[in-house]
């Protein structure tokens, strides 16, 4: 998901060339007071008319407490945005007053239940409440860690190890999980340093989350070799799903491959490799049917 | 409607800077490194765009970075936003 400002209509119109899976157009942070009205109207004209193909499109709107947020949300609800970001989440009810406002919008519109939400959750009160948040509403599709405000609300600071924000991303994947959505890291905002951010990219896929933020398209690339598997781990996964729809037909559960049992976690984590090599387009949808 | 002097956007890549005063009529100067082949283009999405919000009497100077129509309507609603005082949102 890269961070785009949604003040600049330049990489606002550049942004899918870089190929990310979802853009995010920020009304938030990187947009100050006095122009918060002008980035509203970009971010509107430029869902309603650029062409971004199949990149999913999510706006972060600003918290609802603020004079912006409100209009914020009818403007990109009715641009037809996929995700509405929302940040600094804390409780499951502040993502229940988003979901109010995006339907009356949307009964405006006639298209009740369009609009997706995506709650940033940013501090430890945030934290504590993970799950509630995740499982607040039906429109929830993912869950993301907020890294810079949530270290100044713990009072220490970001390392390049990023031991401060286990707990956070473990609670994120964890609460993520049982609530059947998605979750997302944080932002690495040093350029200059690759080889760290590609160490936290790798930690973060290890343990256990869909995708990670960016703040250049010169991070695309990174995060794609980390999470695209290798080929011996696809080759792996296609012997056990063979293998399964095999047993299948013939009735039986458990089956055998290369010596080893092949059992229910053993081809769910199959599955998920066949889907990252179709999502990272090293295998075919339609050749694997 | 009464107008007052305001501004929307900025002189960078891929952006349009429109300045809105008073005038009569729809008056627009535009400066642009492309006027030659997008000038026509450019002036019509302004006066249409300002004609959409209620305005006809204005006088626009616009400074024009290459922007795309989406990055044009999206300014000349800004200004005339500001200059109006009339907000395009509920």
């Amino acid at each position: 998901m890269m961070f785009v400002p949604g003040n600049n209509p330049g990489m606002m119109a550049d942004a899918h060339i870089y190929g990310p899976d979802s853009i995010m157009l920020d009304l938030e942070d990187s947009v100050t007071m006095a122009e918060k009205d002008a980035a509203r109207l970009l971010v509107y004209n430029a869902l309603k008319t650029i062409d971004y193909g199949d990149t999913e499109m999510v706006v972060r709107i600003n918290p609802l407490n603020t004079p912006y947020g409100h209009k914020d949300v009818e403007a990109v609800v009715k641009a037809g945005v996929d995700v509405i970001r929302m940040p600094k989440t804390e409780t499951a009810d502040e993502v229940r007053e988003l979901e109010a406002e995006i339907i009356k919008v949307e009964e405006e519109l006639g298209c009740v239940g369009r609009t997706k939400i995506m709650a940033a959750i940013e501090s430890a009160l945030g934290i504590v409440n993970a799950y509630e948040i995740a499982t607040a509403s039906k429109r929830m599709m993912g869950i993301a860690l907020g890294a810079e405000d949530y270290t100044a609300n713990l009072k220490t600071p970001r390392t390049p190890e990023g031991s401060e924000l286990l707990l956070a991303r473990e609670t994120i994947v964890v609460a993520a999980r049982a609530a059947g959505i998605a979750c997302f890291d944080t932002v690495y905002s040093n350029l200059d340093d690759m080889e760290t951010f590609r160490k936290e990219v790798e930690l973060i896929k290890n343990l256990g989350f869909d995708g990670k933020s960016i703040i250049n398209p010169r991070q695309i690339q990174v995060v794609n070799e980390v999470f695209a598997p290798k080929q011996k781990d696809i080759d792996k996964a296609l012997r056990i799903i063979a293998a399964i729809k095999e047993a299948r037909a013939k009735g039986s559960g458990v089956i055998a491959v290369n010596g080893k049992m092949v059992d229910r976690p053993v081809v769910l984590r199959a599955e998920r490799v066949i889907s990252l090599a179709v999502a990272s387009g090293i295998l075919n949808e339609e050749e694997l049917s | 409607m009464e107008l007052k002097n305001a501004v929307a956007g900025t002189l960078e890549s891929g952006d349009i800077m429109i300045q809105i005063g008073p005038g009569e009529g729809l008056q627009v100067e535009l400066q642009s490194s492309v006027a030659a082949q997008f000038g026509r283009q450019i002036k019509s999405v302004i006066t249409e765009t300002l004609e959409g919000l209620g305005v006809s009497d204005a006088y626009v100077k616009a400074t024009d970075k290459g922007a795309l129509d989406c990055t044009i309507r999206a300014r000349v609603t800004a200004a005339a936003v500001r200059a109006t005082g009339k907000d395009v949102w509920k």
